[in-house]
């Protein structure tokens, strides 16, 4: 079996380069690569396109990649959790573009399933569908969507194997095992690492082929957006 | 008087049928699950990739990656199931979703709906609205009828940026439930002690008044 185990994520993220184009899974702060975010930070690499459902909080996820402005441009679908974003948006600091979320799904999952293009509905007759292909199917009007790819594709899951196969957990899982697909260099970064085999092939979400590096993540803070609770 | 946001949950509660899946928008909508009549089988869909939403944790229950779309952090059922976000939305844009309720900042009479966006001023995106509202077979707006500045949110023509056309059926206010007609919006109830007069001041777009409006039971 290919191993596809690096020591850190210094080593999994060393080549990641001024300029790339990245994408980073979660939702909100659920499943979020927090290891590779802050080797991001060390690394100051800067011009980065990220791609991503959201865009952190102020303090923590990608909003700590934005407050050092290392972000040139942020494909996203929601924003509203992070003030200082909204800011340079408004301020024109950030190029911003929002997208639906299905579409930004699909879009992640059709550049790894090697589909150019496809139409949705989503956001036929608004500011969405200015400037793009339109289409009636069955008497319904629908948008030419075309596919998203990414020079790396920085992933979060809970377990994974020697091999790159990944297992994630609870809603954690959302973008991640679709911008694993879309990723010319998918790095995975795991809760907990183990030997080929110690997996049950009939479990795996993400298989190995899509994982280029894999690496054991540390100190996860896994942060709350909203603890909500009942009485028990 | 007028109802207040748990009181439009309860309304909006009546509209589920037996067997519905559902998907509830952030802030008013998510109060709904609450009011899920006893005995009846309604799953909840969370967009973020969670079929069968069920109730917040126990404080010892809190698990960091099980949230709603809302990042609220919430628990699974029996019969639950997990998917990534693709699969989530092909639920939705499969049209497999029985029934969406989600807010608004506007409709217009013709069912149009704005809630993503005030230019120059908030930019929150669209998340997974625009994919609801273009495919959903139903879609309730629970919404106040007027803004904070007294603003009728009901228009003959959206200002805001447009997230859906032609799309919303019902509309559940703090005054009112009204149904989206090819004519304009028809009101079909008023909240309790509110006056058909009251409601059609405070609605700017065509309103349809046939016959007696009875008042809202919840």
């Amino acid at each position: 079996m290919i191993n596809k185990v690096v020591p850190s994520a210094q080593a999994a993220l060393h080549d990641i380069f001024d300029g790339a184009t990245l994408m980073l899974g979660g939702f909100g702060l659920c499943g979020i690569p927090e290891n590779a975010i802050a080797e991001l930070i060390r690394l100051e690499v800067k011009n980065l396109t990220c791609i991503s459902n959201n865009a952190g909080v102020d303090d923590f996820g990608l909003g700590l990649l934005l407050q050092k402005r290392q972000v040139k441009k942020m494909i996203a679908s929601y924003v509203g959790e992070n003030a200082e974003f909204e800011r340079q948006l408004l301020s024109g600091e950030l190029e911003v573009d929002l997208i639906p979320q299905g579409t930004l799904a699909e879009r992640i999952r059709a550049g790894g399933a090697g589909i150019p293009a496809f139409f949705t509905s989503a956001g036929y007759g608004t500011e969405v569908g200015e400037g793009k292909e339109a289409r009636e199917f069955n008497g319904k009007m629908y948008l030419l969507e075309s596919w998203l790819k990414a020079d790396f594709a920085l992933v979060k899951a809970w377990k994974g194997d020697t091999a790159g196969n990944l297992v994630y957990k609870g809603t954690a899982r959302n973008f991640n095992p679709l911008m694993a697909t879309a990723g010319k260099i998918t790095i995975a970064e795991v809760e907990e690492l183990l030997p080929a085999g110690a997996l049950d092939p009939n479990q795996i979400h993400t298989p190995g082929i899509f994982v280029q590096r894999i690496f054991q993540g540390q100190h996860y803070e896994k942060r709350i957006e909203q603890r909500t609770v009942s009485s028990a | 008087m007028a109802l207040d946001k748990h009181g439009i949950a309860r309304r909006i509660a009546q509209e589920l049928q037996d067997g519905y899946y559902v998907n509830l928008g952030i802030g008013i909508p998510t109060l709904v699950a609450n009011y899920i009549p006893a005995g009846m089988n309604v799953v909840l869909q969370s967009e973020n990739g969670l079929l069968g939403m069920g109730p917040f944790p126990t404080d010892d229950a809190v698990d960091a990656d099980l949230i709603n779309a809302g990042k609220q952090t919430v628990t699974t059922l029996p019969g639950s199931s997990l998917f990534n976000s693709a699969e989530s939305f092909a639920m939705i844009r499969g049209e497999h979703i029985d029934l969406t309720i989600l807010g608004a900042m506007e409709v217009s009479e013709k069912g149009d709906i704005a809630n993503w966006k005030i230019p120059g001023k908030m930019v929150k995106g669209m998340g997974g609205a625009m994919d609801l509202v273009a495919s959903a077979r139903n879609i309730i707006v629970a919404m106040q009828h007027t803004s904070k500045d007294g603003q009728s949110k009901l228009l003959p023509e959206c200002t805001l940026p447009i997230t859906g056309l032609r799309c919303v059926k019902k509309i559940i206010t703090d005054l009112a439930v009204l149904e989206i007609t090819p004519q304009g919006f028809k009101l079909l109830e008023r909240a309790p002690g509110v006056s058909v007069a009251e409601i059609q001041k405070a609605t700017a777009g065509q309103l349809i008044i046939e016959g007696a409006i009875p008042e809202i039971t919840v």
